[in-house]
């Protein structure tokens, strides 16, 4: 009598939903590829090293702002501290692919070079166990995961809302990365770690690891688009939404909000974790840069321009907006922070519900009837009412 | 009242009078009492809200609390529920559970349930899933990811719906409904908690009077299975709840009776009805 999980998974994206993420793999696992070894430099379809690296890049970036979307969109709590979890995952899988170099780094020897340069003779303990690249998938995991929960719990506990909780977030991220650009912490200082060569012994700058590399971002995201559906339409969303109406009465009839607040911002964490790990050997470097609070901020820019509430929105939001900047990047790259202050307060004033929200209504759906959505945003409420 | 308190320090001193044993954690209605509130005091501020109030409920009772404005009423039902906790005094629901030593859920759990004095529902919410959500099931995060309503289930949110009468917006979100639905769809969702003992802040505040009345034959139909305390202003409801009636001064009882021998008391004149 009971639905088996993976039937109500699948039931819980629509028909149209799931034909498009069938497109989507096809390009990510078959068109791409093919286009990129298979068609010479010369055909106007091959795909370049760049664009592939852009593209998985980005795709990466929409499973962070997916995850944003998860505890911002559902749960009405704002995090601009999200660069710190997609940062420490890219730090973790990053220790593995210093320690994959081995002895062809400058010095020739065994340890990172930038050790070798602090003239540090072993690795720390915190390094132990760093060549193991299931280890290293642990620590993508655990490692954010565990201050995710660790920050979720004080703060939650401590029922800290609103913009009070936004400011501390900003702070963890700040902090974390001042500790970060310290030579003494152990991750490589200001220049964190690159020059990377190999993944399980095979060359990271082949194309076909480049492809392989892409097609797990898009595999990622394709799971967390799933998964975030099916965590939105079951009860434990509903929850979520019921805790963002009025927190109190869910107290009142016997729900932990604590407890659920933590579940979802552990998740959310996580999923900026894997990101990042497959972030890093994508673009060849990591440091503590993408911690700085900016960056944070940026993502939650992604989400509102896609349109809060709605998970693919966010992917729209990272493709737009990452698209913009690295063409903005290349022809005006004075410009681009103007740029991404207008887009912000133009979707603010104008899109408060972003590109998803102009589509619907330009569609002219209506909330009630839109059986498949069961949160609802508040101006789609006030849109069926009007 | 005070055979009552007698009754319940023997119960906290080793149960000395019954010799029946109870799971600790669980509602224990041997004393036919299902609430004691003994010398509570809240301040704010040195305000106090609540001074030395005592109170007892039956079980199966329906109790009605008057009083003027900032009498302490919803206080009152503040340190009940756990979102207050008293400077000072007892509170204990039947003869074993401490409710000052209980947070918000667990009381819930212990089967208190409360609607406010403004309704509170979840307005992003159809009405069904407000009544889904209250619904008296485990509610811990694990149950919550793979819950799947049964069909019994789904029977008693429909009883529900229909017992509020709001069959036909069961898909609606429940903020677009009328004031008098909210305050009925809040009173629905404290019905899915099978609550033993309901707490109701003015329930019929912005009702309609044939909405109103309803509420007072539900409330009178609930009685005797359950216990229920309602704070109300309306005096015509109060008469058709037709239970005792209890009026609060100044974060204290200053009479106790039924309707007709409150209401002749020149205490209450003075300070609530007569203005
Ligand atoms: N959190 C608080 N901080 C400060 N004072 C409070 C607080 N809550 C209640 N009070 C004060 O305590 C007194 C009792 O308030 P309470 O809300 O219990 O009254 P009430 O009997 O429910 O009144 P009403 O009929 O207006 O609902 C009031 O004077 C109120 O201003
Ligand atoms: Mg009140």
């Amino acid at each position: 009598m009971r639905t088996p999980l993976s039937v109500r998974m699948f039931q819980s994206l629509p028909r149209t939903a799931w034909l498009a993420l069938a497109i989507f793999a096809a390009i990510a696992w078959i068109a791409i590829p093919a286009a990129h070894l298979l068609l010479p430099e010369s055909s106007p379809f091959h795909v370049s090293a760049y664009t592939v690296t852009l593209l998985g890049k980005i795709l990466c970036y929409a499973v962070v702002a997916v995850a944003m979307d998860l505890i911002w969109g559902y749960a009405g709590i704002l995090s601009l501290g999200h660069g710190v979890f997609f940062a420490l995952g890219g730090y973790a899988f990053g220790m593995y692919l210093m320690r994959q170099i081995g002895t062809d780094g400058s010095y020739g020897v065994a340890l990172p070079d930038f050790m070798v340069f602090l003239d540090w003779k072993a690795l720390p303990w915190f390094w132990v166990g760093s060549d193991s690249f299931l280890w290293a998938l642990i620590m993508v995991v655990a490692v954010p995961g565990l201050l995710a929960f660790v920050f979720g719990w004080f703060a939650f506990r401590s029922r800290i809302k609103g913009v009070y909780f936004s400011i501390i977030t900003q702070a963890l991220t700040y902090a974390t990365m001042l500790l970060f650009f310290r030579n003494e912490t152990g991750f490589g200082g200001n220049n964190g770690f690159t020059d990377f060569k190999r993944i399980l012994g095979y060359d990271i700058t082949s194309p076909q690891m480049r492809l392989v590399l892409f097609g797990l971002s898009a595999a990622l995201l394709i799971a967390v688009l799933i998964l975030g559906r099916y965590l939105v339409t079951s009860k434990f969303g509903r929850v979520l939404a019921a805790i963002r109406d009025a927190e109190s009465r869910v107290r009142f009839i016997g729900y932990q909000p604590t407890q659920y607040k933590l579940a979802i911002w552990t998740l959310s964490a996580v999923l900026c974790a894997l990101a990042g790990a497959l972030y890093v050997p994508q673009v060849g470097i990591i440091n503590p840069s993408e911690m700085s609070p900016a960056n944070s901020i940026e993502i939650a820019v992604w989400v509102a321009v896609g349109g809060r509430g709605t998970l693919i929105g966010g992917v729209i939001g990272a493709f737009i907006v990452n698209l913009a900047k690295s063409f903005f990047t290349v022809s005006f790259p004075d410009y681009w922070l103007f740029f991404l202050g207008f887009l912000f307060i133009g979707v603010t004033l104008f899109l408060p519900d972003g590109v998803v929200g102009l589509w619907r209504k330009l569609r002219g759906k209506r909330a009630i009837e839109d059986t498949d959505t069961p949160t609802e945003t508040p101006a789609d409420a006030k849109g069926a009412s009007a | 009242m005070s055979t009552a308190l007698s009754q319940k320090l023997d119960a906290v001193s080793g149960n000395a009078s019954g010799g029946h044993r109870v799971n600790p954690g669980e509602l224990d209605l041997s004393h036919k009492v299902i609430l004691y509130l003994d010398g509570i005091s809240v301040s704010f501020d040195g305000f106090k809200a609540l001074n030395d109030l005592s109170l007892t409920i039956d079980a199966g009772e329906l109790r009605a609390i008057i009083g003027p404005n900032g009498a302490g009423k919803t206080t009152m039902m503040d340190v009940i529920t756990g979102k207050t906790r008293p400077d000072s005094g007892t509170a204990f629901f039947g003869q074993s559970l401490d409710l000052t030593r209980m947070n918000e859920p667990e009381i819930a759990h212990a089967g208190i349930g409360r609607k406010f004095q403004k309704p509170t529902i979840f307005e992003q919410l159809t009405v069904f899933e407000n009544l889904e959500l209250a619904m008296k099931t485990d509610k811990r995060v694990w149950k919550s990811l793979f819950a799947q309503l049964a069909s019994d289930e789904r029977d008693r949110v429909a009883d529900t719906l229909q017992r509020i009468r709001l069959v036909d917006e069961a898909d609606r979100l429940a903020g677009l409904l009328s004031h008098g639905q909210k305050q009925w769809l809040e009173i629905g969702m404290l019905l899915m908690q099978e609550p033993r003992l309901l707490l109701l802040d003015e329930p019929v505040a912005g009702m309609t009077d044939e909405e109103t009345e309803r509420t007072a034959e539900l409330f009178v139909s609930l009685a005797g299975k359950h216990s229920l305390v309602v704070v109300e202003h309306d005096m015509a409801f109060v008469e058709a709840l037709g239970g005792k009636v209890t009026v609060l001064h100044e974060g204290a009882v200053l009479a106790e009776g039924d309707l007709a021998t409150v209401q002749n008391d020149a205490r209450v004149i003075e300070v609530y009805l007569g203005r």
